[in-house]
């Protein structure tokens, strides 16, 4: 089977973290956000990976390479000369989605979820028409596109975008899988999936919707990376409980790297993601962040609701809330306090930040 | 051999109100700066003039507010005699010395000092003394130079080379001087006779009315009420009679008005103990702790049964830590932290710029800095209490200092920044910026 994953652009809204990373690479619960992708499609048979970006970063490549051989894909890079929206990638990727008979899925790069592809595979199948969706319920579908079936069906009636009354709860949850005849809809061109494609597939009943068990968030952004953290936690806490870290100064669902250090008298948790080769030092507490790659944290600092990028330090007695994102090599001082503070790589942060800013 | 007398003006407990929600708990003049109250620090300064003894507080609080604390000094210093003359109205900074000028001249002193309680200075009183001496004036006012800028707060002097002072004005609209009066002065006994005529001057005052006798203008007024500055001072100044000591270069002062002004005060009070230790003054809570001999604390520094566990954590000089307060190993503590007694510093606790009063409790990994915390209050875990650094003489009133009224409660994890905090109040949740009721 095949994939193509819709990587895009740049990730602006993630930075400061995208400066140093591309956003797939970039770690969510200490693996790379692409790599929660990959491993899932590889499980579900997929042996080719078409990443739809519109730059091509080195550093990508190399890493790429490495899941290739780790998960025996072979991951092609199609790379969008002018922005083709969210349907163009596929046309442009058609030799290898179209390469033989089966199904192909395609799925939004910022989307973490428990990826069934297995299940949306059968379901497909099963139902013979030429896609299926993944669909999300949520609290407030006024702020989505939300997707209606006829009754008593999968299949999709119409779409209505952010709805002012009532029509439905579930959303398009970014997770598609199509028969390759389903190409023959897209031009070259700039397009639309959600609002030209999907649109006419309904209207002949050539797709059909699937509910996604479990959580879904689009971590696309700090607020929601760190929620879709949790969620994720929670998640773990239910399937492989066994990964998670257990010990008397954790709270909640915390996952912690086997090369991280802890020192004495710290209180960590809930909801808390310690990354490889990252000290910490003694009676500091950590509350819903993450902290990435080779972080130092020192003695009696106070964390929560932040992101910390690697190689950063924290110093002792400060205090970081407010979904802080600290970007790459960034330094805060001795007692310093932070709130929402959005800081750029390699920074050196020494007086007070109260109030939401974004240090260049 | 002459002698001298001195008068500490302490005021009431209606004057104090711009040190709430400190003075709620504790009469101002009783605030403890650097380890001692703050007219403590006056009479400590006082005694080392050889010539004093007598020390009188004039003031309207209640009687019983001053017991304890004369006792106290009055057992460190024993040649001196303390006593506490209380207006039964406020009768302003002069009416109250013109309405104990009996007691002030009693035994006739041939000079007498008058200081306002809301000050912190060096007090170079031995050398204003010697100045005061020199000249033929009868009464001489100790002036600093301060900001251009901020001169319009205070009492401004102009002053001849030879220190005559040649006009006074209290509070001009306009650029006077730069240099002020701190509120500290040296009489002669004849300075009564300036204040007689000030009285009787005021007496004579009728009140302004108009053409139907309604008065428009009360200007007689309590004719008992003078203004030691205003109405005595001011009319001296070009008589010849009036002198200024101006303080030197290493001199400090200021003004002790608003409760967040108790933290510069305790940070100049804390350098000055630093440098000049009381020599001979042996009370043990009169310590201030010298990292540089770290090794020494317990046995130098404190004289009553030290518990053992204040030796050892981490001290950036000048602090005070009174030898009952519990300090954990892995704390760190200053610079410029004065630690009341009875107070319990748990483990990873860092605290710097701020006054921590009697029989509070710091739980572990927090922190408190540029604040004060009141009496019996109670930090929670990882808590965070904070606010921006006060300047001596500041008229900045936007950036505040976090002050904590007495028995107040800093749950675990939240943070305090820059809040006024009545007393008793339980603080649960993050707050910053503002005045809780």
């Amino acid at each position: 089977m095949k994939a193509l994953i819709l990587v895009g652009g740049f990730g602006t809204r993630l930075r400061p973290l995208t400066l140093t990373l591309p956003k797939p690479l970039v770690e969510f619960a200490n693996k790379p956000m692409i790599l929660h992708q990959i491993e899932a499609l590889s499980k579900a048979g997929v042996k080719d990976i078409v990443l739809a970006v519109n730059y091509r970063p080195e550093v990508m490549v190399n890493f790429m390479k490495k899941y290739e051989e780790e998960f025996g894909v072979t991951i092609t890079f199609s790379v969008e000369n002018e922005p083709l929206g969210t349907a163009g990638p596929l046309a442009l990727a058609k030799d290898i989605l179209a390469k033989d008979d089966d199904p192909f899925f395609v799925l939004n790069s910022d989307v973490i979820c428990d990826f069934p592809f297995d299940y949306l595979a059968k379901f497909h199948k099963a139902h013979g028409a030429e896609g299926t969706i993944m669909v999300t319920k949520v609290e407030e579908p006024s702020k989505y596109g939300v997707v209606v079936c006829k009754p008593n069906s999968s299949i999709i009636d119409r779409f209505v975008e952010k709805p002012q009354i009532f029509v439905g709860n579930r959303i398009n949850a970014g997770i598609y899988i199509f028969n390759p005849s389903m190409l023959d809809r897209i031009e070259l061109r700039p397009t639309s999936i959600e609002k030209e494609i999907f649109p006419a597939m309904a209207a002949e009943d050539q797709l059909h919707c699937l509910d996604l068990e479990g959580f879904w968030m689009d971590v696309g952004q700090p607020k929601d990376y760190l929620t879709g953290m949790s969620l994720y936690l929670t998640s773990l806490a239910k399937k492989s409980p066994e990964k998670l870290a257990k010990a008397p100064y954790i709270v909640g669902n915390v996952l912690i790297d086997p090369s991280a250090k802890i020192g004495e008298g710290c209180k960590i948790g809930p909801n808390v993601v310690i990354g490889p080769n990252v000290v910490i030092g003694d009676g500091v507490r950590i509350v819903r962040s993450s902290i990435l790659e080779d972080v130092k944290i020192r003695d009696h600092s106070w964390i929560r609701e932040s992101i910390i990028a690697w190689h950063s330090t924290i110093g002792k007695w400060a205090r970081l809330e407010g979904v802080s994102v600290l970007g790459d090599d960034v330094h805060v001082m001795d007692e310093v306090y932070i709130n929402g503070g959005s800081i750029l790589p390699h920074k050196s942060i020494s007086s007070n930040i109260t109030e939401p800013k974004i240090v260049m | 051999m002459s002698w001298t007398k001195a008068i500490i003006l302490v005021g009431g407990p209606s004057v104090g109100t711009r040190f709430r929600p400190l003075s709620l708990s504790l009469p101002k003049p009783l605030f403890p700066i650097a380890g001692e109250p703050i007219i403590r620090h006056h009479i400590d300064a006082l005694v080392k003039v050889d010539s004093i003894r007598e020390i009188l507080l004039v003031g309207f609080f209640e009687n019983e507010i001053f017991n304890r604390f004369l006792t106290e000094v009055q057992l460190s210093y024993p040649h001196v005699t303390f006593r506490y003359l209380r207006e039964y109205q406020s009768l302003g900074t002069g009416g109250g010395l013109y309405h104990f000028r009996d007691e002030i001249l009693s035994g006739n002193p041939d000079y007498f000092f008058v200081v306002h309680a809301d000050i912190a200075c060096s007090f170079p009183f031995n050398e204003f003394l010697q100045y005061h001496k020199s000249h033929k004036g009868s009464a001489t006012i100790m002036g600093t130079k301060v900001n251009k800028e901020d001169a319009n707060r205070y009492g401004c002097l102009v002053s001849s080379e030879t220190g005559v002072v040649t006009h006074y004005v209290e509070k001009p609209q306009s650029f006077v001087s730069d240099l002020i009066s701190c509120g500290v002065y040296l009489f002669d006994p004849c300075i009564f006779e300036e204040m007689r005529k000030s009285v009787l001057d005021r007496r004579s005052i009728r009140d302004e009315e108009d053409e139907y006798g309604n008065v428009i203008y009360k200007l007689s007024g309590n004719a008992d009420v003078v203004r030691l500055e205003q109405d005595i001072l001011r009319p001296m100044a070009s008589t010849g009679k009036l002198f200024v000591y101006t303080l030197k270069e290493n001199d400090f002062w200021m003004q002790i008005k608003t409760a967040e002004q108790a933290l510069p005060a305790n940070n100049l009070y804390l350098h000055h103990l630093h440098k000049q230790p009381k020599p001979g003054h042996t009370r043990s809570s009169s310590c201030v702790v010298d990292a540089s001999q770290n090794s020494n604390i317990p046995s130098v520094n404190y004289q009553i049964n030290t518990p053992s566990r204040n030796q050892n954590f981490e001290l950036v000089p000048p602090v005070y830590i009174h030898p009952t307060a519990l300090i954990h190993p892995t704390a760190k503590i200053g610079p410029n932290v004065s630690v009341g007694p009875r107070v319990i510093i748990e483990r990873g606790v860092r605290i710097k710029n701020a006054i921590i009063l009697d029989g509070t409790e710091i739980k572990n990994d927090s922190l408190v800095m540029n604040s004060i915390v009141g009496w019996d209050s109670k930090l929670g875990s990882w808590s965070r209490v904070q606010g921006e650094p006060v300047m001596p003489n500041q008229a900045d009133k936007s950036k505040n200092a976090s002050i904590l009224g007495k028995e107040c409660k800093v749950a675990d994890e939240i943070v305090i920044r820059s809040c006024l905090v009545l007393p008793h109040k339980e603080l649960k949740s993050s707050v910053h910026d503002e005045v809780v009721m």
